[in-house]
């Protein structure tokens, strides 16, 4: 072997470690994440925050908390857009609704909410198909820095342009600046957008069911999980949605590949939205 | 210029369509290597890149899924709007990171993890281009045992990528379309 390939495993090891120390210490377990993308996001941190090794990372994680959200929020965060992939939030209002309309209550779960931005696209779509009322909507994540980014709802002013076009190609009723208040370069969303919303602290790996939801959207979280995690997650789907609930996935995620497959149907096949077959 | 790998990882950007067009079709039915493309495409576009070469090829083609086994002789397009990457159990993965060198897909990034899990059985091409997406893949690829080709930047639409990744790897076969095409048929999985 050469001597590259035998560095390379010291650096899996040294990842496997500190991947395990984070789980002891603080009780974030990244052990079953898509090794690859933490690989690549963890080199990138050890490289910005200035650390010749992971294992330099691993003792200063270990001894000083301060360290904590700095290496969080390189492995959680996600950018993400407002009515990101326009059509999904088209069949949603096209075809999702109609049904959501017959019920006197709703629940909606956006999971792995990261900053706010798919949340703040359902909570307008809502308003805008009048179900706003009748709804609570649970946004979590497991990084409580973007929980309070998402909780505050306020956005660079330069993301409104594709924010707005998004909008207005998901079938948007309403223009998307009626609902924010743009001020040095920032857009701050209107607070009444989050009079009907939880946010909380949830974890798809190490948390249970907390409740019976009408929909739920999980798009681009669970891509970074291995298949064992996936499954744990969308088992949790499943158990949260009764009989003809909705699950809504990322564009390029499948229940294909699944233990859980069997307890859905397609419902939008090529938007990836799914319904909740009896048991 | 090795005989043997497991898989081949390709990146081109402008004047991609042409370049592999020059590439693809020339693999033969019964082909053994897996052969993973980032084609730099905008986001906002549901790719025809499979479905194109689909009919152009004797190999199978397909848009590449998440979590989905890696099988040889079969050619995989990164999908729009995501990353694609290699995990070490040899499936293929998906991420929503942010773009790199504004790219999502990056080539730099499918290259770099695949370097991971091939290690020297690894073949690495970059092809016309107007960008430097690749040079850093490349050499990780190098680095960690594996082969390095490059389209001869004379030849190619946009040399600015060829030009990027041969300054990163000075020791890559610089080559013309159809002799990295003759080159990659020739592959065979080592037993």
């Amino acid at each position: 072997m050469s001597e590259i390939a035998a560095e390379e495993k010291v650096e899996d090891i040294e990842i496997r470690l500190l991947l395990e120390a984070l789980f002891v210490r603080y009780h974030y377990d990244f052990r079953n994440y898509s090794m690859a993308s933490i690989k690549r996001r963890l080199r990138q941190a050890r490289q910005q925050l200035g650390f010749a090794t992971f294992s330099a990372v691993q003792e200063r994680l270990l001894h000083e908390p301060d360290m904590l959200p700095r290496l969080l929020r390189y492995l959680t965060v996600q950018v993400s857009e407002m009515f990101r992939d326009p059509d999904y939030f088209r069949a949603i209002r096209e075809k999702v609704v109609p049904h959501l309309r017959t019920y006197p209550s709703l629940k909606v779960w956006i999971a792995g909410c990261s900053e706010g931005e798919e949340l703040y696209s359902f909570v307008i779509l809502f308003r805008e198909e009048g179900l706003e009322d009748r709804t609570i909507f649970y946004a979590t994540d497991i990084n409580q820095d973007a929980l309070h980014a998402a909780e505050t709802g306020v956005y660079a002013l330069d993301r409104m342009q594709l924010f707005t076009e998004n909008h207005r190609r998901s079938g948007g009723r309403s223009s998307l600046s009626d609902y924010y208040q743009a001020a040095y370069g920032r857009a701050s969303f209107d607070r009444t957008l989050r009079r009907n919303v939880v946010f909380s602290d949830h974890s798809l790996v190490t948390d249970a069911v907390f409740g019976e939801m009408n929909l739920i959207s999980c798009r681009n979280v669970m891509i970074y999980f291995d298949r064992t995690l996936q499954d744990r997650a969308i088992g949790l789907f499943k158990d949260s949605l009764p009989r003809k609930g909705f699950l809504g996935l990322g564009a390029k995620e499948s229940l294909r590949f699944s233990r859980h497959a069997g307890a859905f149907d397609d419902f939008v096949r090529e938007e990836k939205i799914y319904q909740r077959r009896a048991d | 210029m090795p005989v043997t790998a497991e898989a081949i990882v390709i990146g081109a950007s402008a004047g991609a369509l042409e370049a592999l067009s020059a590439i693809l079709p020339a693999l033969p039915r019964g082909f053994e290597l897996p052969v993973l493309i980032v084609v730099h495409v905008p986001p906002d576009r549901r790719s025809v890149l499979s479905e194109l070469f689909e009919a152009k090829c004797r190999v199978p083609v397909k848009e590449a899924e998440d979590k989905e086994p890696i099988v040889g002789g079969t050619v995989y397009f990164a999908p729009p709007d995501y990353h694609l990457l290699v995990e070490t159990d040899r499936c293929l993965a998906l991420s929503s990171d942010e773009p790199v060198l504004f790219s999502r897909p990056s080539i730099d990034v499918l290259f770099e993890s695949a370097a991971d899990a091939y290690g020297p059985a690894l073949i690495g091409v970059v092809l016309t281009g107007a960008n430097q997406d690749g040079a850093k893949g490349l050499q990780a690829i190098v680095a960690a045992g594996g082969a390095a080709l490059v389209q001869e930047p004379r030849g190619a639409f946009a040399p600015a990528m060829p030009e990027a990744a041969i300054a990163s790897v000075p020791g890559a076969g610089i080559l013309s379309l159809d002799q990295i095409a003759a080159h990659l048929k020739t592959l065979r999985v080592r037993p």
